[in-house]
Formats: C-alpha cells, sequence, structure tokens
C-alpha cells in the first residue's frame, strides 16, 4: 500500500468562518491527501490530541480571528510535548505581515494569507513532505 | 521496538503511528501484528453502520460517552473508535470529517479516536480496518466502536469483523418494502431509530419492528452467512433462547437513548458470552479474516508474476476478441500457481 499524506485541517479559536478551510480541505482531497477535518473552535488542546491520534504528516491552522500569535504558538508547543516535532505547521487566514516572520522563528513552515492559490498551497505541502521522507530514507 | 509494552502503557503516539503503519501495509506494521496479535480478542467490538446522514458518528459518540460516564456508579471504560470515511475513487484523496462530531470525547484520556479512509475496499470499511482493531485491542481498549462510511444497502462487512452490530436508521428513509430487502438490516444486532423526535420516527420503528416479526427468529446454518464452529452444537442449544433483535429510538444530539442503548449492547455482548455464540463467531470471523488476507495476497503475487506488457497484449487480443475473458484467464492465471511453471509456459509459447 503507498504511503498516504495525511493532513489535519484545524480552527483553532473562536471565528466561526471555515469557508478558507473547507477549500483548502477540498484542494488537498483531491490531490490524492487524506484530510482530516475537526470543525470550528477547537483549543490548541483539541487541535494537537487530533494531530496525536491521527499521526498526520502536517497540520493546517486556519484563523481569521487575529488570535493567531496566542494559538499558533501554543499549538506548536503541545505538538512538540507529544512527541511531533516533525509536523509541518502551516497557516492560513488573515495575518499581517509583520507577524510572518515570528510566526516562522516558531516553527511554521508557511503562511497563506487571502488570495492565495490551493495550487501553491498543495505543491509547498507536498514538497516539504517529500523532503521529510527522503531524510528519513537517508 | 517492543510493540507490546508500548501498547500496553498507553503510549498514544506509540498506537498513532503502529495504526499508520498497519494502514500502509509495511513491513514494520506486520512485523508488529505478528508480536501484538496474541495479545488481541479481549475488546468488545462493536460496529455501528447505516445509511449516510443517519447520525452514526453523533451515536458513536454517545456509546462512548455513556461509556465514560456511567450512570449505574461503575468504574468508567476505555474506549477507542475507528471512523471510516470513503476514498475518492477520482483523485485518491479523502476527507475525514467524523470528527468533527465527536467534539464531547475530546480531551479524554480514556478515548482514542481514529479516522480510516476506505483506500479502494468496498464493503464499508478500509482493507487494514481489521489490523487496525488488532492494535487497539492490543492496547487494552475496553471497547472499540468501528463506525462504517455511510452504507447503502449491501455494505455489511462490518459484520464479520465486531462482535455487535448496530445499525442505524432514521425516520423518512424509505417505506416497509425497503425494510424486507436483504442486506444491512440483516446484520443488526441491535437496530437504532436515530433522530426519533422526528416526523415518522413511530412508522419507522413500526416499519422495522414489522420486519422483523416477518422473519421469526434468525436461527439456521449460518448465522450473519458465517460458517459455524465445527464443534459446536446447534446455536442456542446451552439457553434454548435465542437473540431478539431490538428496535430501539435514539436522539444522539440531545444525548437521549444512548445510556439506554449501551445497556442493551453489553447486554448482547453478554448474550453472546453465555450462549456460545461469540466463540461462534470468532470462529467465523477468523476464517473470513484469513480468507480474504489469502485472496489479497495471491492478487499482489500474481500483479508481481505476471509482467505489465503481457498483460496489456492479452487485454488487447480480448478488446479485439481474439481471445474471450476465459482464454485469457487461463492464459494469464494458469490453473497451476507456481511461478517456475508459469514462466516456462509462457517462453514455450
Amino acid at each position: 500500500m503507498e504511503r498516504k499524506i495525511r493532513i489535519l485541517i484545524a480552527k483553532p479559536g473562536l471565528d466561526g468562518h471555515d469557508r478558507g478551510a473547507k477549500v483548502v480541505a477540498r484542494a488537498l482531497r483531491d490531490a490524492g491527501m487524506e484530510v482530516i477535518y475537526t470543525g470550528l473552535r477547537q483549543t490548541p488542546e483539541m487541535v494537537a490530541e487530533a494531530a496525536l491520534q491521527e499521526d498526520v504528516d502536517a497540520v493546517g491552522l486556519s484563523i481569521l480571528s487575529g488570535a493567531h500569535m496566542v494559538l499558533v504558538p501554543r499549538i506548536i508547543e503541545l505538538l512538540r510535548a507529544n512527541g511531533q516535532d516533525k509536523v509541518i505547521v502551516f497557516v492560513g487566514g488573515i495575518i499581517p505581515e509583520r507577524d510572518i516572520p515570528e510566526l516562522k522563528s516558531m516553527g511554521v513552515s508557511c503562511v497563506y494569507g487571502p488570495g492565495t492559490s490551493t495550487v501553491r498551497v498543495i505543491e509547498d505541502i507536498r514538497g516539504m513532505i517529500d523532503a521529510r521522507i527522503q531524510l528519513e530514507r537517508e | 521496538m517492543d510493540w507490546v509494552g508500548a501498547l500496553q502503557s498507553g503510549n498514544r503516539l506509540a498506537i498513532a503511528r503502529l495504526l499508520t503503519q498497519v494502514e500502509n501495509d509495511t513491513p514494520q506494521g506486520r512485523a508488529a501484528l505478528d508480536e501484538i496479535f496474541p495479545h488481541t480478542g479481549k475488546a468488545h467490538l462493536v460496529g455501528v453502520t447505516g445509511a449516510p446522514g443517519v447520525g452514526k458518528s453523533s451515536l458513536v459518540t454517545q456509546i462512548a460517552w455513556a461509556c465514560r460516564h456511567p450512570a449505574d456508579g461503575k468504574a468508567p471504560r476505555t474506549v477507542a473508535i475507528i471512523a471510516v470515511d470513503p476514498t475518492s475513487p477520482f483523485s485518491g484523496g479523502a476527507i475525514l470529517g467524523d470528527r468533527v462530531r465527536m467534539r464531547d470525547l475530546s480531551g479524554d484520556e480514556g478515548v482514542f479516536i481514529r479516522s480510516m479512509a476506505t483506500r479502494g475496499a468496498l464493503g464499508g470499511i478500509a482493507r487494514a480496518t481489521v489490523e487496525a482493531v488488532q492494535v487497539l485491542d492490543a492496547a487494552g481498549f475496553d471497547m472499540i466502536l468501528v463506525e462504517t462510511v455511510g452504507a447503502g444497502q449491501s455494505e455489511v462487512e462490518i459484520a464479520s469483523l465486531t462482535q455487535t452490530t448496530i445499525v442505524v436508521e432514521a425516520p423518512g428513509l424509505g417505506d416497509d418494502i425497503q425494510a424486507i430487502k436483504a442486506g444491512i438490516l440483516e446484520i443488526a444486532d441491535i437496530l437504532v431509530v436515530n433522530k426519533a423526535d422526528l416526523p415518522g420516527a413511530d412508522q419507522t420503528v413500526l416499519a422495522l419492528r414489522a420486519m422483523l416479526n416477518l422473519g421469526g427468529s434468525p436461527a439456521g446454518e449460518l448465522h450473519h452467512g458465517f460458517p459455524t464452529e465445527p464443534e459446536t452444537p446447534a446455536r442456542h442449544a446451552e439457553t434454548d433462547v435465542g437473540w431478539e433483535v431490538p428496535v430501539m429510538r435514539c436522539i444522539a444530539i440531545k444525548r437521549e437513548g444512548a445510556a439506554e442503548l449501551l445497556r442493551m449492547v453489553d447486554a448482547h455482548y453478554q448474550y453472546l458470552r453465555q450462549s456460545g455464540e461469540l466463540r461462534q463467531r470468532e470462529w467465523g470471523r477468523i476464517l473470513l479474516a484469513f480468507d480474504r488476507l489469502v485472496q489479497q495476497t495471491l492478487v499482489e503475487r500474481w500483479r508481481k508474476s505476471a509482467t505489465p506488457e503481457r498483460i496489456e497484449n492479452v487485454m488487447q487480443k480480448l478488446y479485439r476478441r481474439e481471445l474471450s475473458p476465459y482464454q485469457a484467464l487461463d492464459i494469464l492465471v494458469p490453473e497451476t500457481t507456481p511461478r517456475l511453471e508459469v514462466e516456462e509456459r509462457q517462453q514455450q509459447r
């Protein structure tokens, strides 16, 4: 059986707008990936727990509430505490330009704003996961 | 790696990683299954199936919740859930969305939820669901709930995997003729009418009860189509009383009826053990699972033994009507399977 890419798409925080998350989930599905979607208003603990149980390769966080500088570091901290330090984290939503460097320094691989092409998201994720698998083999 | 130790110590990362290995059918996954298999066979395996949208995920959540919060002062039981959703036949991808309905269980250390895609299997569960259940069983969960994909009428494979099968219906899905058709209703040990507060719930309950009464008790040589265990005397000889399939009402999103449903699930498990049917089903389950494994392995071996060019070549002849399907079969899958012989014959041709 071939190795499938498994991705958690989560919406932490309190905003109730998940169209972006669903568009990305659907695009990843059409790219042949298995996407676990957990629904609205997840706490960082719920996101990390789902990532652990589902043993995902990547976690995509959709945040439009402006709380990303609180939610993202907490989720990354929990993922690491669970032993999932190799999981790729990407963020989408309304993220001001000035926050991106700090998010990346925390361990976020990519940040996607409104209007990002889903093709780019798919290519980025495939590239990162392939590179990681390559590393594991060596 | 000591998988048994890791699983039994409740290492959730180890459980999750082994599930991935098993799902991808890796050599490591197979080796681990060899190691853990003697430690399986302890959990109560419960299947939940039904049409899309009847509320399977919500109901599974509430059964698990009832296990975790027993009203009768008993100790809470640990629960693992495998929730299966379909793989797209076009892209190979999947959206696994059952966790959306399972929020009530988040943060509970005694619950482990895993989503699985069917990856091309058609029986309502994934090919590796059997093996995933073994992993969770060895990890010591008291109950393992397997939720199938939204099943139509003939996705009955779940019954060959689990000990207690719950078939979920909802009001307004069909008339009394739907209820007497063969298929999914026949595998039920417990029938649940979910969304019982919707109009039409009474008629649905009545139609299901009438369907059950038409059949009398489901006795016979083959229960659920399983071969019976050779040494076991006729069914229910010890008790003389069969299991009467109950029709229960639930409103999963209001948590109504879940405690009663769990009591019925427990009663069914007790019945299985006392009547000797548990052993009988286990025997059937093992035969079927092994049979499937043989089929899978033979097909894989055959694919490796015949080159794609050769298959293509014969398929072309089939397409041009130069060969019939059976003639093509004789060429590509000769009666004697040993590979050397096949290759010799290929050279002679």
